[in-house]
């Protein structure tokens, strides 16, 4: 039997690297995956603690979580492509004015 | 038994993890994303969620990373990112910032109170039960995720039709 504790250190882990993902990457795709990274992370924590108080409640959630993060990145990567088109960049610090 | 799963498959997720941060290549990211996935997929199945396995693995490893890694071939941007920051000084300073980040995450973690054993019933995560729950309890949030996904919809209609007009 895994403790909990575990699970959730992996899971504090996984978020920090997506942060990291998030500070040190210039590229705005890159950047997306490490936020996709920190969502699953907390989908990780959430599962573990659902498993831990034996409620379903979390893995509900996460289920909801899912479905918002495949939207997001329906939207983000839209925006991405609008932006490439005009700007002919994927660099974030290249984009630096809202004006299209 | 089950802690070695978890060990080898924590690894895993924390090399792919690591990787996609790492690799100069946007594509080779994708894929290491994937790893991770999968590896957080077998967690859930650890954990006793096989309909959250199933759906991270339809949902993230299928459509989100092939989604990814169309948008990468398409824009050419594997290759773009020069490395030379415009800030000499933001890459040390977020490293710093995400190691007390971990610091920070890593206390509050292992000052937690410790935790009886987990006793695990036969049918818990069982998807008869999750569906039960959701189209119940959870019978209006449910019905909000379709507006969700239809919100994402128009928006990427509208963002590519802005960009016709633009032509």
């Amino acid at each position: 039997m895994v403790p909990t504790f575990y699970y959730v250190l992996l899971s504090a882990l996984l978020f920090c690297v997506g942060v990291t993902g998030v500070l040190i990457r210039r590229n705005a795709l890159v950047v997306l995956m490490s936020v996709e990274l920190m969502l699953n992370s907390a989908n990780l924590a959430l599962v573990a603690f659902a498993h831990a108080r034996q409620d379903v409640t979390g893995q509900l959630l996460v289920f909801f979580v899912i479905v918002v993060a495949a939207a997001e990145v329906a939207v983000g990567l839209a925006l991405l492509v609008t932006i490439f088109r005009t700007k002919q960049t994927t660099n974030i610090d290249d984009i630096n004015v809202l004006k299209g | 038994m089950e802690l070695i799963v978890f060990a080898v498959t924590a690894v895993i997720a924390i090399i792919g993890a690591v990787a996609m941060v790492a690799s100069k290549n946007a594509v080779h990211s994708a894929l290491f994303l994937l790893l991770n996935f999968g590896a957080i997929a077998v967690l859930y199945l650890l954990l006793r969620a096989p309909f959250l396995f199933a759906t991270q693995l339809i949902i993230y490893a299928g459509a989100i990373i092939v989604l990814f890694l169309f948008v990468v071939m398409l824009l050419g941007a594997e290759r773009h990112e020069d490395n030379r920051d415009r800030l000499a000084w933001q890459r040390p300073v977020a490293l710093v910032m995400a190691g007390l980040l971990l610091a920070e995450v890593a206390y509050v973690v292992v000052a937690l109170p410790a935790q009886a054993p987990v006793t695990t019933d036969e049918g818990f995560g069982a998807p008869e039960v999750i569906a039960e729950q959701l189209f119940t309890t959870f019978l209006l949030p449910f019905q909000v995720t379709a507006f969700i996904i239809l919100a994402a919809i128009v928006g990427v209609v509208v963002l590519h039709m802005q960009e016709k007009r633009q032509v």
